[in-house]
């Protein structure tokens, strides 16, 4: 099947408002007779949810958490951007579109991107009169921060808290909406397989993860918004639920799964401290505002900091590497995150890293405590301030601005971080590829549609900071329900959708048949055990660097390792009760078969984009030298695999990517 | 160093079971785990042996989805402050130490298995009122047209960042949940957005918490303190302001 992006025709300001002005719409009596299934309850499934239920079409929302108000959206700490120029520093539409596609390494959708940085002003407004209470100045206005990988501050937040706030917003709207019944919620459901009926998505074969029960739920339209993929690597910023599931099944059913291997390796966060380890804890982004990153310039000062014979407090400031101020003097400390990620592996590597694993690199805001605290005591009137005070003041503007981040990294660590610098190493966090989707949002199934982090398309190769947040929203209060539309207003004579009729049936069947050969297969390892090997496979061969040797032998280890999985795991507990075993296990079998194709992707990706660096692919020479090197001639498009079988026979189809109203350009942040 | 451990665990086979204590213990358990991972560890331990798993919620492990509870030496969220059971530490305690765990326990909280329990009377408070009913349209006044004042968007933020977890309830002696709804009511109360369902929202919230089964308030104050996210007893205060002024 070729790929149709579905961009409509003319100049690209014009293409949203032209397009919505065009597609068909369905009137508000029919939307009434109307079934739509969201699965996933995070910004972009629960702003989906609402709007939908809202413009009148029956919702069907599904989460496994036990509310909608839990999906891993609330963790996002920093921020939303949106293109409201309120700080008069030359923001504008085009600017945020620019940002984000040359962030994403030239490497997506031009069309899709300028969309989102069109809508993005419209989300601000939407919170704001939800009641999301944002951070505000003493006016009384919006105020706003900066993020990696642009140079203006178009970024909102409520504290370090702002998924939470967003998640909240769409969370209430969602609460109105099951208030009246126009959303049926289905808490603690998981979604174990698509049902196509004359090859379009007619609805979903859940489970019911407290009583153990498989359901039947029909629709006109099923909606994928299930989040990212990331806890592949076992280790990882992502929720401990969080998983590819409902992606991979409509993977195995017709989806085309696009550029699994871009996957974004966060810079900020707190490194492993022991076999134990289950998940990872981001330290947000806009730490990187006021926190220096350095490691010590002395080989011998690294070995005694990791030795515990030197604090990091000890060195002096030339005894210190300020390694992104160095190598990158135009964005400093905000380089986007792919390159800070490579920057501090390259450093550790060379044996500069500061923890006792020697991969570690310090996050510093003595300065900024420094220069707030003369700042508060001029604001005080203080012309002449002690040291003390300074400190003081400036601790109390550090607080207000990250207080809970700091709190949560003492607690973690067991260390102050007012006092002495924060240990960080870059670890698994948001996933760009995913689901190949059209211009409607909607994935090679008809009537399957994707948003938010499921689906491949605003990214490119690196996702900016606050960035996720935006397009999470914007999929969901304003690009789905108008495309959705479109597709449904074929659909408004059709009536109720039966779950009785056999593929409803076959799909239900295949899925019993894998619950029960899960509880009664009787290995000999747990779940867990599988799930860190591949973990360690993922982080050590399909990492922060790859090359094609290492990539090759990945695809052959994960390989073995599903097949040792399907021989020998083992799932206490029976199928018709709460069994966390066995939900975990039907998604390890998930990432087991995506692991291989992302080292396969990964591997015919010949090219350094974005947070996909291969060691083959880098500058040899000029100002550029060590920096991922893109090649546009041979690369400049959209992996989109389609499902075969064995992930290592999927077929690759080629969307090649257009760039007509911006310059492809090497990325440079120097 | 590492620290030897005595657990006894609630266990509860499904909500009609009467449940009892059990004991386990767990040895070379690392001061830098987290609690939830310690109790990995013994599950790990339990299925190896040939055992079920104790089943107990958890998520996000960095303290902000709310979904991880558990009464630990009879304490919510157990004996650190500020914080959820996921970012509790094992530092905090001790080699040789016996630990209590139980499920948050109130009666419109029922247990579902082990210590996982039913917070879904939490969403059905909101479905009455947790919201400002405003559609989703694209033309929306623009955000700054409307100045909030610092301190009053400050607060409003202070009562938003509530999780949802019910420590308050487990903890309450009268298995209140006045902190939780107070928080929402004042979230809304403090900014102009809110003011237009005010009274229908503090009525129709109050009537579906009593109808939950969830206790009044007697002013001990324990919440405030067991709450991971230092939510303020003043949100109480303050909805009882509120419901009294939407019924005078």
């Amino acid at each position: 099947m070729a790929l149709d992006s579905k961009v409509p025709q003319g100049p690209i300001a014009d293409k949203w408002t032209n397009y919505k002005n065009h597609i068909d719409l369905v009137n508000p009596a029919n939307k009434r007779n109307i079934d739509v299934i969201v699965v996933g309850t995070g910004l972009a499934g629960g702003s989906a949810a609402a709007t939908l239920a809202e413009l009148g079409y029956n919702v069907k929302a599904f989460a496994y958490q036990d509310s909608p108000r839990r999906a891993h959206s609330i963790a996002a700490q920093g921020g939303i951007n949106a293109a409201k120029n309120y700080q008069g520093d030359g923001d504008s539409t085009y600017r945020l579109f620019y940002d984000t596609v040359k962030g994403g390494d030239y490497r997506a959708r031009e069309a899709n991107v300028y969309r989102l940085a069109e809508v993005s002003a419209n989300i601000i407004d939407q919170c704001v009169a939800q009641g999301v209470p944002f951070a505000r100045d003493y006016g009384g206005l919006l105020d706003n921060r900066s993020f990696g990988g642009v140079l203006v501050s178009r970024t909102f937040y409520a504290k370090g808290q702002t998924g939470q706030q967003l998640l909240l917003g769409a969370y209430s709207a969602m609460n109105r909406q099951i208030g009246r019944g126009k959303i049926q919620m289905y808490n603690r459901h998981e979604m174990m397989d698509v049902v196509l009926v004359d090859g379009k998505a007619r609805g979903i074969i859940t489970r019911n993860l407290v009583t153990g029960e498989v359901e039947r739920h029909s629709a006109h339209a099923v909606v994928i918004a299930s989040g990212g993929y990331g806890n592949v690597f076992f280790l990882s910023t992502n929720a401990m639920g969080s998983n590819v599931s409902a992606s991979w099944k409509i993977h195995k059913k017709g989806a085309y799964f696009a550029n699994p291997c871009y996957t974004q390796i966060h810079p900020t966060c707190i490194p492993v401290s022991g076999d134990h380890q289950s998940k990872l804890t981001l330290m947000s982004e806009s730490l990187r505002n006021d926190g220096r990153i350095w490691v010590p310039a002395k080989l011998e000062d690294a070995q005694a900091i990791r030795e515990g014979k030197k604090k990091p407090t000890d060195l002096s400031e030339d005894e210190r590497d300020y390694y992104l101020e160095r190598r990158y003097p135009a964005f400093g400390n905000l380089v986007p995150r792919d390159v800070a990620s490579r920057a501090a592996k390259e450093r550790c590597d060379a044996g500069f890293g500061v923890n006792a694993t020697g991969e570690a690199v310090y996050l510093d805001f003595a300065d900024a405590i420094k220069r707030y605290g003369r700042e508060q005591a001029l604001i005080h009137g203080d012309h002449n301030p002690s040291a003390e005070k300074i400190d003081k003041l400036g601790k109390e503007v550090v607080k207000a601005k990250y207080g809970n981040l700091f709190q949560m990294y003492d607690k973690i660590v067991d260390e102050n971080p007012y006092e002495t610098p924060m240990m960080i190493y870059p670890a698994v966090h948001y996933t760009m590829g995913g689901t190949w989707v059209d211009y409607n949002l909607m994935t090679t199934i008809p009537g399957c549609y994707c948003i938010g982090e499921a689906n491949f398309s605003d990214h490119g190769a690196n996702r900016l900071g606050a960035s996720a947040l935006m397009q999470g929203l914007a999929d969901g209060y304003f690009v789905l329900p108008y495309t959705i539309g479109d597709y449904l207003s074929d659909d408004i004579r059709t009536g109720k959708i039966p779950t009785d009729l056999p593929e409803f049936e076959e799909a239900e069947k295949s899925v019993k048949e894998q619950i029960n050969f899960f509880v009664n297969n009787n290995g000999t390892k747990s779940v867990d055990h599988f799930h860190k090997r591949l973990g360690k496979i993922m982080w050590n061969k399909v990492g922060m660097a790859r090359n094609a040797q290492g990539l090759t032998e990945a695809m052959a280890e994960i390989k073995a390792l599903r097949e040792e999985f399907w021989k020998d795991v083992k799932v206490p507990g029976s199928a018709d009760t709460y069994n966390e075993e066995l939900a975990k296990a039907g998604r390890v079998a998930d990432f087991l078969e995506l692991g291989e194709l992302f080292a396969k992707d990964a591997l015919v990706r010949e090219e350094s984009c974005g947070g996909h660096f291969r060691e083959e692919s880098a500058e040899t020479e000029g100002p550029q030298k060590g920096e991922a090197k893109r090649d546009d001639v041979n690369f400049a498009f959209v992996s989109a695999w389609e499902y075969t079988g064995e992930p290592a026979d999927a077929i690759l189809h080629k969307e090649q990517l257009e760039f007509n109203d911006i310059e492809l350009k090497t990325r440079s942040y120097k | 160093m590492d620290m030897n451990l005595k657990l006894k665990i609630w266990r509860q086979n499904g909500a009609n079971d009467q449940g009892k204590m059990v004991d386990y213990s767990l040895s070379d358990v690392s001061p830098d785990m987290s609690f939830l991972e310690m109790l990995d560890v013994l599950n790990e331990q339990i299925i190896n042996e040939g055992g079920e798993p104790i089943a107990f919620d958890h998520d996000c492990r960095e303290g902000i989805c709310g979904m991880c509870s558990l009464y630990i030496n009879g304490e919510a969220h157990g004996p650190d402050r500020g914080i959820t059971t996921c970012q509790l530490h094992m530092r905090k305690f001790k080699d040789g130490d016996t630990i209590y765990i139980e499920p948050f326990r109130a009666k419109a909280f029922p247990v579902i298995k082990d210590l996982v329990v039913d917070r879904t009377a939490f969403d059905r408070i909101q479905h009455q009122g947790g919201f400002i009913s405003v559609n989703t349209s694209g033309n929306t006044q623009d955000a700054n047209s409307l100045p909030i004042s610092k301190h009053a968007a400050d607060e409003a933020m202070d009562a938003a960042t509530c999780i949802g977890c019910g420590a308050c309830v487990a903890t309450c002696k009268n298995s209140s949940a006045m902190l939780f709804v107070g928080a929402k009511v004042s979230q809304y109360a403090l900014l102009p957005q809110g003011q237009v369902e005010a009274a229908d929202r503090v009525r129709n919230m109050v009537a579906q918490m009593d109808a939950e089964g969830f206790g009044n308030c007697t002013n001990t104050g324990a919440c405030e303190v067991e709450c991971p996210k230092g939510i303020s007893l003043d949100n109480i205060a303050r909805m009882n302001r509120e419901f009294f002024k939407a019924n005078i």
